[in-house]
């Protein structure tokens, strides 16, 4: 150990280097590199400086494009200036990258490598982004570990000023970028040291200078543009040879010796890898095992990618090699090999020494989207080139049973060093595993001489979303980049984990075994699965239990047991002395959260020290008769795909799935979460019938649509088990409703527990005031009953009365959710907006999905809420990209409109053979409710039925199109990132196309998918990730732009506050034949509320005036009739600092720098004062829409520009103020 | 002639004996600087409790904990931030910028939680330079478990610990709701106190009908309340050996008159304050000293006390015997 050795994971490696050698830092949020950004926008806003002393000015832009032409720009001035970002992010840089190379301008961006989406988005690693800027003229340089993300971010650096070839330094996401690991960290004055001054003087003397004026960026004709591209080439002849240079001295300083491709292996090798990224670390130890086992085998690590160097290449070879297989992590679909395969066979052709045969090549593809690669796989593809016949192309970490071009391998290959420990965790989201063990990982790892590494795996849920942290501990450097498959020590944090999951499954025999458990030593065995007994027992494990939940409460951590189970694995594993141990525990805590208080450091060493205490070990009864099993991952009802296919991913067996049980485009069925049965609620809501009023606002508002209400009748009602609830449906108005029976029912294993539908039931009882309708209760009380109940509920047929003879509210609530059950967070506040959306028009509903949030709990595989009726029919959804779903949704409707067209037309030209009245009902009739649309669909039904009967052709061409007859409810969905930032001039572009879609903006005034970073919807005076310091700029005012348009629906809903208003707002948009903007607020964990009063939050925001409710209808406005913006909410009555400061967005402010939350919180309010004054005003205004104004999508005519507002008009300008509908 | 108005409390000396209680109007720089310009002879500052103390520390750590390493796309969802300042930071700096900017004694509040905390925090307002130290004791004995003997030992026990780590003089500020109220205020003293602040208010419960919730808040004091503190620092003045701060329902000269006559050090305002503005103060020591004068009283000195219990012609009148007195005058109207 030396004072140089830290601890951290690939981001932050990169990004001090970056942050030390630039001066400006152009930023945008993306997985897996949003980190980058996010430190360096942290250092900068505490005042960390650059080695010339400055700090580096970073700024958020709107887009990576945004991003990329600010440091564009940056460089044309003559900063130093850098970027960081991945995949999608790295896409939309491409066209300043051509520039910026193109101009030969010295800059680094860094890239934690990540899959382009394709048939599906993927957040994880691999080189297809990389592989995809290989054309742009930029240096491509790869780091394979965390070491080398620092090392290579600084040869980066240092060698583009003197090249003049802008870099790019990629390392692979999640592997490399978000795996601690042990480095040798380079000290500021040895930065300093590398970088010339003079090359950073040249590179200024380059910038745009009104003193020595140049032009640049010039358009160019035939005539001379391709000799100006060619007269670059000698720069990136010389790149090569610049970076090695550099390389070396960064290795007379350092120690760490690289080269553009390092050959690692038999000197003598004649089987030989050519690799580059992480998956080195795995390939080098299979190399290395082979070679000591005799065989002549080799590896070559690619570092610099571009320029391709074939001399340093084929040089870097033994001259003794027969055969080379090169590993890609991408794939080009139609290309003759993968871009690295292709390179080395040309590298061969051209520099391999003449006379001399040349070895064979073969090329395979492995790691897609962080696939696992391990030495395994390495030595499969070393033992392909042994095969007679090697396969030319093939893949290796799946089973491809199709065109069957995987290789096997032998999972038993294990290359792990003599005194490696191995530890896995297995932890829930929300209880501190991880961050207790990456502490874990630092405390041995800066403490002890051994080296450290951890990775960590999570799932797609972000509610009940369990974490598995691999951690290993040796005296060398850690470079194995794969998952730990045989673990000295396994720990489970979550008592539950037990009966669902097979935690055991990686404990190698004698591995120990700890397992935090509300039942003691003597009482812990017979509640285990009988498949974990008899794994203890099989494999002689030893096994502790702690009450780690019971420790932190005492110690006053609810909830957070992170403490406690680390000290018991550090008491346990042995790894430090026990009392050493604890201090260094005590240590890392206080550096970790010392600056958060005294209390906190106070009740966590509390926690440490009582956890020992509670641990135990169990002494093993020797017999394995649990009467508990594991419950099957899905119901044996489940269609033959999810138990196939589904019930492998949810059981964490994906890996298993061969090519031949996936999609071949990417569909996948809906209605899939309905199988999963999480059951991660701890408390569920019961209901009280006997004091409900049956208000529809619980279901309303649950976001995981587990809380439901229907009707029924009472000769149903016969069929129910002894515990199910139900009462006379108490709105007597003589509607078809009267006399039925009324049932509330929750369904208890897709319950998140957040309990918000107690906190908006209105209801209390008359003797006990904190008795509600609705009550949490324990879960394992009413599991049971519960389970009977709510199947029987779901046998019950929805009744579905029409929307017009029930108030919204209740009438909506009435209808079957087609979304359900979404791993969203506990309590989240976009997904019920979704859940109304998919009650009202769920039957004939196409969503276009920006990415964000709702793409994620929406689309991650393994399942989707989006979900289907009775009759198989459901919403149709899809995620195009982040910044382009405006558009991606007018796409939708313009095909179903064009397809809708020719139906119609199709229709008239076969009226006779289909005759009437059909034809003309077809064509003719409305279809403004459910009623009528059912009816259309019939007539759809019919005419199909007809149709393959008829001898004409344009009969067989009418039939491919009938279904676009009904009607098609088009909504564009996305959070605030994409609608006011990435996607605004796409929203803008469809907002003016005059055509009817549906835009519901799920505004939580946060990027929250990507960890909170500031949009431009972010409110003054919060904090936010990129806006560390508060942000000082006000909200953008999305609506009154949109408004600006005159012929678009505009309404701003809270549903907490206003849930009448949000039900109405939704039918309005719906209905208007033209664009609608629904601005929905949601609240979102990243405000820092409790997220179990969300909604009646709400209604205090509005009340204070952050937000305004209202609604902006264009047909109140034709003919001058009306004022098309009406106020839903009132004059705000509670100040917003009073209501802001129970967010811990604003409050941490207060906190921490009271002056400036002061300030901004005194804007913020004359912000809210002004906007009220003025939408106040507004809504008194006589606003003539013009009829032209309606879209008229039946011709696909564009709208008229909406006519002018009041302006002479002879009615007055504008009339008292309207006041407000409640 | 010209009356001698300044008084001793807790051995500072002061140019009258007019405080400012803890309130929001001793919480800023800004207001406190208004308050000596109408002159004041002291300030209090508002109360830091060691409970919100550890709350907000809590709250702060929960959230950046919340949601943290919930998935792989978010690590969390706040900055770290440069430095939260929970903790008695912000106190301590009031506490400093209150002594950098008046010249009248800063006097310190804490209500203390924890038995470390009240000790350890006590010495971090002397360090931070206050005048002297006002513990805002109160513990609601709410259980029935809890003996009053307990409950006063409790007490005792804080005061001492607190006067055995500063140097600072340490003020009591006490609730009535002692059963033998005497006795408490001798222990008190004698287990360090060097004065004592009668009485403290607290926050109550209230019942909001529309909403059935309970509604914990403050009503601000009025002159009726005054009769209280007025007993009991009448019966104290002579029996202990300590300064005798009187709060609580002081709204008018003749309120501060009242309390110094029954052997109050100091007269401490807060709703007067902030019903009627700083000036108030001005208004109050013109009346106390306009009476004074009037009546010939050289200075305060003299007139402190000079209707205590001891000093009284009727000592009687501030025991059982007043009670009875007042129930009678009442009821004689309607007999």
């Amino acid at each position: 150990m030396t004072e140089r050795s830290y601890v951290l994971d690939g981001n932050e490696a990169a990004a001090r280097i970056a942050h030390l050698t630039s001066e400006v830092i152009a930023i945008y949020p993306i997985t897996p590199s949003s980190t980058m950004g996010e430190l360096a926008d942290e250092w900068s806003a505490k005042g960390r400086k650059n080695i010339w002393g400055m700090v580096p000015e970073v700024i958020e832009m709107q887009s990576e494009a945004g991003a990329a032409g600010a440091v564009h720009g940056s460089l044309q001035a003559g900063a130093l200036t850098t970027t960081f970002t991945a995949s999608q992010g790295l896409l939309l840089k491409l066209p300043n990258m051509f520039k910026i190379a193109g101009e030969l301008t010295p800059a680094v961006f860094h890239i934690a490598a990540r899959t382009l989406a394709t048939h599906a988005l993927s957040i994880f690693g691999d080189h297809s982004d990389v592989m995809a800027a290989r054309t742009t003229g930029f240096a491509l340089l790869a780091s394979s570990s965390v070491q080398e993300a620092q090392d290579m971010a600084m040869i980066a650096h240092m060698s583009t000023l003197k090249a003049r070839v802008p870099f790019l330094h990629f390392f692979d996401g999640f592997r490399t970028s978000h795996e601690v690991n042990k480095i040798d960290l380079l000290q500021e004055d040895e930065v300093r040291s590398l970088i010339d001054d003079d090359l950073v003087v040249a590179h200024r003397s380059r910038a745009l200078n009104p003193d020595r004026p140049v032009i640049r960026g010039t358009a160019q004709n035939p005539d001379v543009f391709f000799q100006a591209r060619e007269a670059c080439n000698l720069y990136y002849e010389a790149a090569p040879g610049i970076v090695q240079q550099s390389m070396d001295r960064f290795a007379a300083l350092t120690g760490r010796r690289y080269s553009l491709f390092w050959y690692s292996g038999a000197p003598d090798a004649e089987r030989v890898l050519v690799q580059m990224g992480s998956g080195v670390g795995a390939s080098r130890e299979a190399v290395a095992k082979l070679v000591a086992a005799g065989e002549k085998v080799g590896l070559v690590t690619v570092r610099l990618y571009r320029p391709f160097d074939t001399q340093a290449f084929v040089k870097a070879l033994p001259k003794t090699v027969r055969s080379i297989a090169v590993l890609d992590r991408t794939k080009e679909p139609g290309a003759i090999g993968e871009p690295l395969y292709q390179d080395v066979v040309t590298a061969l052709v051209e520099a391999w020494p003449e006379g001399m045969p040349a070895p064979r090549v073969i090329g395979g593809r492995y790691g897609l989207s962080s696939k696992e690669y391990t030495p395994a796989m390495a030595k499969a593809a070393l033992d392909e080139l042994r095969a007679p016949q090697p396969k030319r192309h093939f893949t290796v970490g799946i089973v491809d049973d199709v065109t069957r071009l995987s290789l096997k391998w032998d999972p038993a290959f294990d290359t792990e060093a003599e005194g490696v420990t191995r530890a896995v965790f297995y932890g829930l989201g929300a209880d501190g595993t991880v961050g207790a063990t990456k502490n874990t990982v630092k405390i041995i790892g800066e403490n002890t001489d051994l080296h450290a590494q951890g990775y960590f795996v999570y799932d797609s849920k972000k509610s009940g979303a369990i974490t598995v942290s691999h951690l290993r501990f040796g005296p060398k450097p850690i470079e194995s980049t794969y998952l730990i498959d045989r673990a000295d020590f396994i720990a489970c944090h979550q008592f539950e984990f037990m009966e669902k999951l097979d935690v055991l499954a990686l404990a190698r025999p004698g591995a120990t075994f700890l397992l935090n458990s509300p039942y003691g030593p003597d009482e812990v065995w017979d509640k285990l699965p009988r498949e974990a007994q008899e794994t203890i027992l099989a494999r002689k494990l030893r096994f502790y239990v702690v009450d780690a939940l019971a420790v932190a409460q005492q110690a006053g951590l609810a909830g957070r047991i992170n403490t406690v189970t680390q000290a018991c694995f550090f008491a346990i594993s042995g790894i430090l002395p026990r009392e050493e141990a604890i201090a260094k525990i005590k240590d890392a805590i206080r550096k970790t959260y010392g600056k958060r208080g005294e209390s906190v450091l106070t009740r966590n060493f509390a926690a440490v020290d009582a956890s020992l205490a509670a641990l135990r070990e169990v002494v093993l009864p020797g017999r394995a008769d649990s009467r508990l099993v594991r419950r099957p991952t899905v119901a044996r009802a489940a269609p033959d795909f999810v138990q196939r296919v589904t019930a492998m991913m949810l059981d964490g067996k994906g890996d298993l799935l061969p090519v031949s049980a996936m999609p071949v485009d990417g569909t996948f069925p809906t209605g899939t979460t309905q199988w999963e049965k999480r059951s991660i609620a701890q408390e569920i809501p019961i209901w009280d019938e006997t004091i409900c009023t049956q208000c529809a606002i619980c279901p309303l508002v649950c976001p995981h649509a587990a809380i439901r209400m229907n009707v029924f009748t009472a000769e149903e009602m016969k069929r129910a088990p002894a515990g199910f609830k139900a009462v006379p449906w108490a709105r007597k108005d003589g509607g078809a409703l009267d006399g039925m029976m009324y049932s509330l029912q929750v369904a208890p294993d897709d319950c998140t527990g957040c309990g918000i539908c107690v906190d908006v039931c209105p209801t209390r009882s008359k003797t006990e005031v904190k008795h509600k309708a609705i009550n949490m209760a324990p879960k394992l009380d009413h599991l049971d009953a519960e389970r009977v109940n709510y199947d029987f509920y779901l046998s019950l047929p929805e009744v579905r009365p029409p929307m017009d003879s029930i108030d919204g509210l209740r009438g909506s609530q009435l209808r079957q959710p087609l979304f359900e059950y979404s791993g969203a967070c506990s309590g989240c506040g976009e997904t019920p907006y979704l859940k109304l959306l998919s009650q009202l028009y769920g039957d004939h509903l196409m969503v276009a999905n920006a990415t964000g949030c709702s793409s994620i709990y929406g689309g991650n595989l393994p399942s989707t809420p989006w979900s289907q009726n009775a009759a198989g029919q459901g919403p149709a959804w899809a995620n195009s990209l982040f910044e382009d779903n405006a558009e991606f949704g007018l796409g939708m409707r313009l095909a179903l409109d064009a397809q809708r067209d020719l139906a119609q037309m199709l229709v008239r030209a076969l009226r006779v053979q289909i005759g009437d009245p059909l034809a003309t009902e077809l064509l003719d009739s409305p279809q403004d409710n459910d009623e009528q649309i059912r009816l259309q669909r019939e007539r759809v039904k019919r005419l199909k039925a007809i149709l393959p009967a008829l001898p004409s052709p344009e009969a067989g061409r009418l039939l491919a199109v009938a279904d676009s007859l009904v009607v098609r409810s088009v909504w564009i969905i996305g959070g605030d990132g994409w609608a006011y930032d990435i996607g605004y001039g796409g929203l803008d572009h469809v907002l003016a196309s005059g055509r009817n879609v549906n835009i519901l903006v799920l505004d939580t005034e946060v990027y929250s998918n990507t960890g909170g970073q500031a949009s431009k919807s972010t409110q003054r005076g919060a904090v936010a990730k990129f806006a560390a310091a508060g942000k000082a700029s006000g909200k953008k005012d999305l609506g009154m732009i949109a408004m600006a348009y005159g012929n678009v629906y505009v309404a701003q809903v809270a549903m907490g506050a206003n849930p009448v208003q949000t039900v109405r707002t939704f039918q309005e948009a719906a209905s208007w034949d033209g664009p609608s903007l629904i601005i929905a607020y949601s609240h979102c964990i990243a405000h820092g509320i409790d997220m179990t009063t969300g909604m009646s939050h709400q209604r205090d925001l509005v009340k204070s005036g952050y937000l305004t409710l209202y609604h902006h209808d264009p047909r109140l406005g034709m003919g001058g009739a009306d004022q098309p913006l009406k106020l839903d909410s009132r004059k705000p009555t509670l100040q917003l600092e009073q209501i802001a400061m129970k967010e811990g967005r604003y409050a941490m402010l207060a906190q921490s720098d009271p002056a400036r939350s002061k300030q901004l919180m005194k804007t913020a309010q004359h912000d809210a004062n002004a906007r009220w004054q003025l939408y106040e005003q507004l809504a008194g205004v006589h606003r003539v829409v013009s009829e032209d104004g309606r879209a008229d999508a039946a011709t696909g005519a564009a709208a008229a520009p909406a006519a002018p507002a009041a302006a002479g008009d002879n009615k007055p300008a504008a009339t008292p103020a309207q006041e407000p509908t409640k | 002639m010209s009356v001698d108005l300044r008084t001793r409390y807790l051995g500072l000396e002061l140019k009258h004996p007019i405080v400012a209680s803890a309130s929001p109007l001793t919480s800023s720089i800004d207001s406190l600087k208004r308050l000596e310009a109408a002159g004041v002879a002291a300030v209090v500052l508002p109360s830091l409790f060691e409970e919100q103390i550890e709350h907000e520390e809590m709250a702060t750590h929960n959230l950046m904990l919340a949601g943290a390493e919930l998935s792989p796309e978010a690590h969390g969802f706040f900055p770290e931030m440069q430095n939260y300042r929970t903790g008695p930071d912000q106190y301590l700096e009031l506490i400093a910028d209150a002594k950098k900017a008046l010249s009248v004694p800063v006097i310190a509040s804490l209500n203390g939680h924890t038995p470390g905390g009240w000790t350890t925090i006590a010495r971090q307002l002397q360090d931070a330079g206050a005048d002297a130290i006002e513990l805002n004791v109160y513990f609601l004995a709410a259980s029935v478990d809890d003996t009053s003997a307990e409950v006063e030992q409790r007490y005792v026990d804080l005061v001492q610990s607190v006067t055995r780590q500063v140097s600072l003089p340490v003020a009591v500020k006490v609730a009535p709701y002692f059963s033998a109220m005497a006795n408490m205020a001798a222990r008190l003293t004698k287990a360090g106190a060097s004065g004592l602040v009668l009485f403290n208010r607290f926050l109550q419960p209230d019942i909001v009908l529309e909403d059935l919730e309970v509604s914990p808040h403050l009503v601000l004091s009025t002159s009726d309340e005054l009769r209280l503190a007025l007993r009991w620092i009448a019966i104290l003045r002579g029996r202990v050996d300590a300064s005798l701060g009187a709060t609580g329902g002081a709204h008018t000269p003749e309120d501060v008159l009242k309390l110094l006559l029954a052997g109050a050090d100091c007269v401490m305002l807060a709703s007067s304050l902030l019903t009627k503005g700083p000036r108030h103060i001005g208004t109050m020591m013109r009346g106390v000293e306009d009476w004074m004068a009037e009546r010939e009283y050289a200075s305060v000195a003299q007139m402190k006390g000079s209707l205590s219990q001891q000093s009284c012609p009727d000592p009687d009148a501030f025991e059982r015997a007043n009670y009875m007195k007042t129930l009678q005058s009442y009821t004689s109207e309607f007999v």
